[in-house]
């Protein structure tokens, strides 16, 4: 019966992974704008490549689709 | 930025800007079949053509482009080049890469979000521009050996984003609220939460002593790690809270519940660490997760609005001094008494001044609400807030900008003051009373078991204290007064915070401004329907049209061109009907179809009055009229004078006074030719006579008058522009609907107070276990969740049906 102690550590671990992943996406500013990006996420599907270069992807992770 | 004033809609023969929408006057700006109402337009629209940026036009065709503004910017941005501002705007700088983040009102769709983010195809120097929608900012980093802050300013202007930049922004950098703290603490909590319950269960379905004991020993270890930090990390605001009430000598209700944390807290550790129980840890973690979630959903913001704009919002952040070497700009903050400054065009006056100059007509709406342009000669004194309206005049400094006529009010009481006599929340009241009886019930309990069962005292005594945690009554109020400030939103109604909707069902008395709130500061211009009037007829119009202090009279006068120089004989006023009179032998007859002898009357569009005029009883047209009160105002009037005292209180003269009277009733008090300060002073007055004062009001002059009431609400014709310091903005267009919005307010209150009789309900059942020392982590792991789910479903839910009931989106 002991090995529940193993399946108990796995679930902390997992959830502890999900708490930083959590901490990440309110450090990284996720909750601070909910809409913008919801529209962001839209312009990506143009026909024409535009040259927002490769500096701003580098500065936000949203935007490292946009550049091809 | 005309395309936000005046969206004309696009015929055959004025084609749609292709840039901003509106209508274009003729085709002579065009570039292929693509036609602009101004240069502006088409240059912005050669800017992006030239970089590849069309996209813009077909990502979303609801608004298009702004109407940048025209030349002149060079010069008006010169402050930007001084350190001083400069190291105030920036966010950052790191070698030679600076950021900055600008306010910019005139974004509005996901085009200019593409475009503003795209400002390095327009310039290399820019490195990367973020937007922030719901707050209308954006974050541009830019190379300062490329660029300047000042061109940067330069380049969004010039495309029609130009950003808004203010003193108060610069005195005090915007430290917008962050909620980041309040979602790690939840996020803490939540994980402990899901875990110590799941390291429960076995015990609560196990038969005592028939679990491993070892399972019972490594169980109870982890639930105590991970409460620790629940109770020293996620609920330290809860005691801070409390200990602040206390030392204010104020119960309020976070004192019963950090009382109730620690109790559960406290025995649970006992518990355990004495090996005789198991502890309440998972009713202790799951109550700090449900209150940490009614907090953040209590603190609802509107981020592009700010409700505590003072008169720097208002003003220029520099002005253009005058000394020996010439013209320069400077910032404001550095005006002294003895400057000479110049003021061109539509530039407001910032201090008090003395005009040595030019010709100076002043438009003083900012400060007292009167629209009408004053005229000023040489060593006449000009109040700060006051708009030069014509050519560039030069005035000297004679008050420093914080005790000029109009700024001197943010010096009275009620602005620095805090909370100035606000009233306490009904949570507060109830849990002053509520944590006497829950210490008086703690005590009796423990008092009758000391004699009943000694070994139980101390048991019964933390079982109350815990059971008594008044989670449902803190829920129930951020839920129910939450939601209610949500449809406010849908409604176009934006409140401060939740306790502005508790406050507004207090109120008995409403005082409303005249200018801009009762009546609207835009809305179409006066038209003329007939055959095209000649110069004479024009000045015979005119000259008999002074004689009337009629609003549509005033009106039709203000926007007719013409000399008066006519001398009008016999002149009759029929209220209700209109004016006659006799000029150069022949008779003028403006007013009603019926007062000009017209049988047939033209279909009108909604919000206008016609006036017809007859020369010798001849109709030769009519006026169209836009209506200066606001739609709706009668249907306002009518069913707020049943529940509330209403009165008027105007900057403004009294001419108006009869009509307001039509609407308003008799008996309705009215103050005119009010400044800033007496609004303030009456307001306050009311206050002391022991009314709940609501003010509603829109410019700078009520700024002392909303603040210094029990509410105040600011009516503004587009939110996104700036409001006084408010508790309250209301978008015009639903003024109508307001007097629905204050009959909500006080449901939703009624609301709360049901549900507090529900978490009374759910703390008696509690009470009658503990006081008889029933209460088992197992009754109180069901009853706590349980009462603080119910309590919050119901409060949301009767919210959201009773709002569809009254009709409100």
């Amino acid at each position: 019966m002991y090995v529940m102690f193993v399946l108990i550590g796995f679930s902390l671990l997992v959830a502890l992974i999900f708490l930083g992943v959590f901490i990440w996406a309110v450090r990284s500013g996720q909750y601070e704008d909910q809409y913008t990006p919801s529209v962001r996420a839209l312009f990506d599907d143009e026909k024409r490549v535009h040259d927002t270069s490769d500096t701003s992807s580098k500065h936000d992770t949203q935007e490292h689709r946009s550049t091809d | 930025m005309s395309g936000e004033q005046q969206h004309i809609a696009a015929t055959d023969t004025h084609p749609a800007c292709y840039h901003c929408g509106d209508a274009c006057d003729d085709r002579d700006i065009a570039i292929g079949d693509k036609y602009f109402c101004c240069n502006g337009c088409k240059t912005v629209y050669e800017l992006l053509a030239e970089k590849d940026l069309c996209d813009y036009y077909v990502l979303d065709d609801a608004r298009r482009g702004k109407t940048p503004l025209d030349s002149g910017f060079s010069h008006r941005y010169d402050y930007l080049d001084d350190p001083t501002v400069i190291a105030q705007l920036l966010d950052f700088s790191d070698g030679d890469r600076r950021m900055a983040t600008f306010r910019i009102p005139s974004m509005h769709c996901s085009s200019c979000i593409w475009l503003i983010e795209r400002l390095g195809a327009l310039n290399a120097g820019v490195i990367a521009a973020r937007v922030n929608f719901p707050r209308k900012e954006a974050a541009i980093t830019w190379n300062a050996t490329q660029v300047s802050l000042r061109e940067i300013v330069i380049l969004l202007a010039s495309i029609g984003y130009e950003p808004y930049i203010s003193l108060q922004d610069v005195a005090e950098k915007r430290t917008l609220a962050s909620n980041r703290s309040l979602y790690y603490r939840i996020g803490v909590a939540g994980f402990a939460f899901g875990n110590i319950m799941l390291l429960s269960f076995p015990e609560y379905l196990a038969h005592e002593g028939t679990m491993d004991p070892v399972f019972v020993t490594v169980f109870r270890t982890l639930n105590v790690l991970l409460s620790l930090p629940v109770f020293f990390y996620s609920a330290s605001q809860f005691y801070a809270s409390a200990w602040a009430g206390i030392r204010q000598k104020y119960l309020n209700i976070d004192v019963p519940i950090s009382l109730g944390i620690l109790a559960l807290f406290g025995r649970s550790m006992y518990e355990i660490l004495s090996g005789t129980g198991a502890g309440y840890l998972d009713s202790f973690t799951g109550l700090i997760f449900f209150m940490l979630i009614g907090r953040i959903f209590q603190k609802k913001s509107y981020d592009a609005l700010s409700f505590d704009r003072d008169f720097r919002s208002y003003f220029p952040l520099s002005v253009a001094l005058r000394d020996n070497d010439g013209e320069h700009n400077v910032p404001l903050t550095r005006l002294s008494v003895g400057d000479r400054i110049v003021i061109r065009n539509q530039e407001l006056v910032p201090a008090d001044a003395v005009l040595l100059r030019g010709e100076a007509n002043i438009d003083y709406s900012f400060v007292t609400g009167e629209a009408d342009l004053i005229p000023k000669k040489s060593g006449d004194r000009i109040h700060a807030g006051g708009r030069q309206v014509g050519q560039a005049i030069e005035l000297e400094v004679i008050k420093e900008i914080e005790q000029s006529y109009l700024t001197r009010l943010w010096n009275n009481d009620v602005f620095t003051k805090e909370s100035h006599g606000r009233l306490h929340t009904m949570v507060d009241r109830i849990s002053r009373h509520f944590t006497a009886v829950v210490l008086l019930i703690a005590f009796g309990a423990a008092a009758y078991w000391a004699f009943a069962d000694p070994s139980l005292t101390y048991t019964v005594f933390t079982a109350v204290l815990i059971v008594a945690c008044p989670c449902a009554l803190a829920l129930s109020s951020p839920f129910a007064l939450g939601s209610a400030q949500r449809i406010f939103g849908n409604n176009d109604f934006y409140t401060k915070n939740t306790d502005t909707v508790e406050t507004l069902a207090r109120i008995d008395t409403i005082v409303f401004d005249k200018t801009g709130t009762l009546t609207r500061t835009r809305g179409g211009n006066v038209q003329w329907h007939g055959a095209p009037l000649d110069e004479t007829q024009r000045s015979w119009l005119k000259s008999l049209l002074r004689q009337s202090t009629h609003t549509l009279s005033r009106q039709v006068f203000a926007a007719l061109a013409g000399e008066i120089t006519h001398a009008v004989e016999d002149y009759r006023e029929v209220p209700g009907r209109g004016i006659e009179g006799r000029i150069d032998g022949r008779t003028i007859t403006i007013g009603s179809a019926a007062w000009t002898r017209r049988t047939e009357a033209p279909a009108l569009e909604d919000g206008r009055s016609a006036v017809y005029v007859a020369i010798d009883g001849a109709p030769i047209g009519h006026f169209s009229v836009p209506n200066l009160y606001r739609d709706g105002l009668e249907e306002l009037a009518r069913s707020l004078r049943s529940t509330y005292d209403i009165m008027i209180l105007s900057g403004d003269s009294d001419r108006e006074a009869d009509r307001l009277r039509t609407v308003f009733g008799d008996d309705v008090p009215m103050h005119f030719n009010q400044s800033p300060e007496d609004k303030l002073d009456f307001i306050q007055r009311l206050r002391d006579e022991g009314r709940q004062v609501l003010m509603v009001g829109d410019g700078l002059n009520d700024a002392g008058a909303l603040k210094a009431a029990t509410v105040g609400i600011s009516v503004s014709e587009d939110i996104n522009t700036f409001s006084p310091a408010c508790d309250g903005i209301l978008a015009a267009d639903r003024f109508a609907v307001f007097p629905r919005l204050l009959a909500f307010s006080k449901r939703s209150v009624s609301i709360v107070k049901a549900s507090f009789v529900i978490s009374f309900a759910y703390n008696i059942i509690g009470l009658s276990f503990a006081v008889a020392g029933l209460l088992s982590p197992l009754v109180s792991a069901i009853l706590m969740p349980v009462s603080s789910v119910s309590v919050v479903a119901f409060t949301t839910v009767t919210t959201r049906l009773m709002a569809r009931r009254w009709g409100l989106r």
